[in-house]
């Protein structure tokens, strides 16, 4: 129990004196988690309207696969991209290897599975409904899944905001391709596995808080805009 | 929506700019180090003073010695600093690095509970308190991850005479993790282990542990440099390692790392031979 009030307190200390190291480490994390977001939705969300929306040989063999996709555990990611991206591997000679360039790109294929599948989901439940009236307006399928992106917009926030979740939260695969370097790839996880090792189990938990706290933060902020788009455009 | 997604997009990128375009500018490289070194704080110490010196900034990954040494062949390190002698000279023999040199050493302790159920407490010998251990059957917690503890704490099982690797049983514990979750492992359960000293001495949740047996010459603790060799891999910043391991080496370098303490005790002995 003391540890809890402590790791509180520790929170509490950080935030109100703005700790500087504190900042740089929960600006990074949002850069990266933010960037490996938008690119998973610019990824997913034709995606999952594709899948929804149109008819091909294996379909239902891929959708499986997707949703699948979702449970990628982010050690194995990790490791995929640091495989790819090491000097001894074929895309070595970027050397972008434990920079935050490949903290994004391995949350990036961490969440565009869960951003595709969900949406794919969402989408093809509007498709079923709207369907025949899409079709007797003459709408093609391109037309269509555009017009169903738009009009699911709302849902699909949630799950734009579900993906920034995982990737935010995930530890596993940016200590392996970041490699946790102080003041480089340092993010919230990262720290809070370090100072669990450092047995500094207080000062872990607080910066656990504060993630958590970030977490909030930022759907809430998400809720409000929506609640004003719904008034403006409902 | 599309505002959200087009202020999530511009948001992250905002961000993420300045942060990636900060890290390319300094020079610097990338040393593959143990979390021995990175937790017990001596980088945190060491680093400024030769980033001041220099301009040249240090990027330390820390794992255990095996997968510094593993990050080192790959090429993803330009330096590796790590603290296992006979692995260090393997990766030297094998092409992989140049020249070895050694910087410092401190010593491995066995840490155990307070209660201290084998009776070992105060004993210097730690074969012998390892072999009480070993028939008492009483928890142990292993690193379990080729790191240079794990390395130290197989050959002083060896030197038992006990065949650790077919003797395991419940009491032995592999956690496969760095030194301070074994080290909280061990806390929770009231195991003992072998640790170095710099990570006990830094470590906070100890619980009822204590260190038990010490002062072996047998539980030294080697530390050694190495430049990735760049003939291997040519894009090792030759020249910018060169420099760390020069300045590690130097009287400046050995001074430095002389000055780190913890609660006024020294966690790091300089014992570079051009000193």
């Amino acid at each position: 129990m003391t540890d809890l009030i402590r790791a509180f307190a520790e929170a509490f200390d950080l935030i109100s004196r703005l700790d500087a190291k504190l900042i740089e480490i929960v600006a990074l994390s949002l850069a990266v988690s933010l960037t490996a977001v938008a690119i998973a939705t610019i990824l997913g969300l034709p995606l999952g309207a594709l899948f929804a929306v149109g008819r091909f040989r294996g379909r239902q063999m891929v959708i499986v696969l997707l949703n699948a996709l979702m449970g990628l555990p982010p050690v194995v990611v990790g490791l995929l991209v640091y495989l790819l991206l090491s000097r001894a591997g074929p895309l070595g000679a970027l050397g972008i290897l434990f920079t935050p360039t490949a903290m994004i790109i391995a949350q990036a294929i961490l969440i565009t599975p869960i951003i595709a599948a969900l949406s794919r989901q969402t989408i093809e439940d509007a498709w079923h409904e709207y369907e025949e009236q899409l079709r007797s307006l003459g709408a093609q399928r391109l037309t269509a899944s555009v017009t169903l992106l738009w009009d699911t917009r709302f849902s699909l926030v949630t799950i734009i905001l579900a993906g920034f979740g995982r990737a935010a939260a995930e530890v596993g695969a940016v200590i392996i391709v970041g490699g946790n370097i102080d003041g480089v790839t340092r993010v919230m996880t990262t720290a809070i596995a370090l100072e669990t090792s450092k047995g500094d189990l207080p000062l872990a938990l607080g910066l656990g808080i504060i993630l958590v706290g970030l977490v909030v933060a930022l759907n809430a902020g998400a809720s409000v805009i929506k609640e004003a788009a719904l008034r403006r455009y409902g | 929506m599309a505002v959200v997604r087009s202020a999530v997009i511009g948001l992250g990128l905002t961000l993420a700019m300045p942060a990636i375009q900060v890290a390319a500018q300094k020079p610097f490289i990338t040393v593959a180090s143990t979390t021995s070194t990175e937790q017990s704080g001596l980088f945190r110490h060491l680093l400024p003073a030769f980033e001041k010196k220099t301009g040249i900034q240090i990027r330390v990954v820390a794992l255990g010695t095996g997968q510094a040494l593993d990050m080192g062949r790959r090429g993803d390190a330009d330096v590796v600093f790590v603290h296992d002698k006979a692995a260090e000279e393997k990766f030297v023999a094998e092409g992989h690095g140049l020249a070895r040199k050694e910087v410092m050493y401190n010593d491995f302790v066995l840490i155990g509970p307070k209660l201290d159920p084998a009776k070992i407490a105060g004993g210097k010998d730690i074969v012998a308190a390892l072999k009480v251990i070993r028939t008492a059957r009483a928890p142990f917690v292993s690193r379990g991850d080729r790191s240079g503890t794990h390395a130290a704490e197989l050959r002083l099982w060896q030197l038992t005479g006990v065949d650790i690797a077919s003797s395991k049983g419940a009491w032995y514990r592999e956690t496969g993790s760095g030194m301070g979750a074994a080290l909280n492992t061990a806390s929770s359960m009231n195991a003992y282990l072998l640790s170095d000293r710099g990570t006990w001495l830094s470590f906070r949740n100890r619980g009822e542990l204590a260190i038990l047996v010490q002062g072996d010459k047998r539980l030294f603790n080697q530390y050694g440099v190495i430049l990735v060799n760049p003939a291997r891999h040519p894009h090792v910043k030759k020249n910018l390692g060169q420099a760390f391991i020069d300045w590690l080496i130097s009287a400046e370098g050995q001074d430095t790392i002389a000055e780190f303490k913890i609660n006024g005790e020294q966690l790091f002995f300089p014992n570079a031979a051009a000193r």
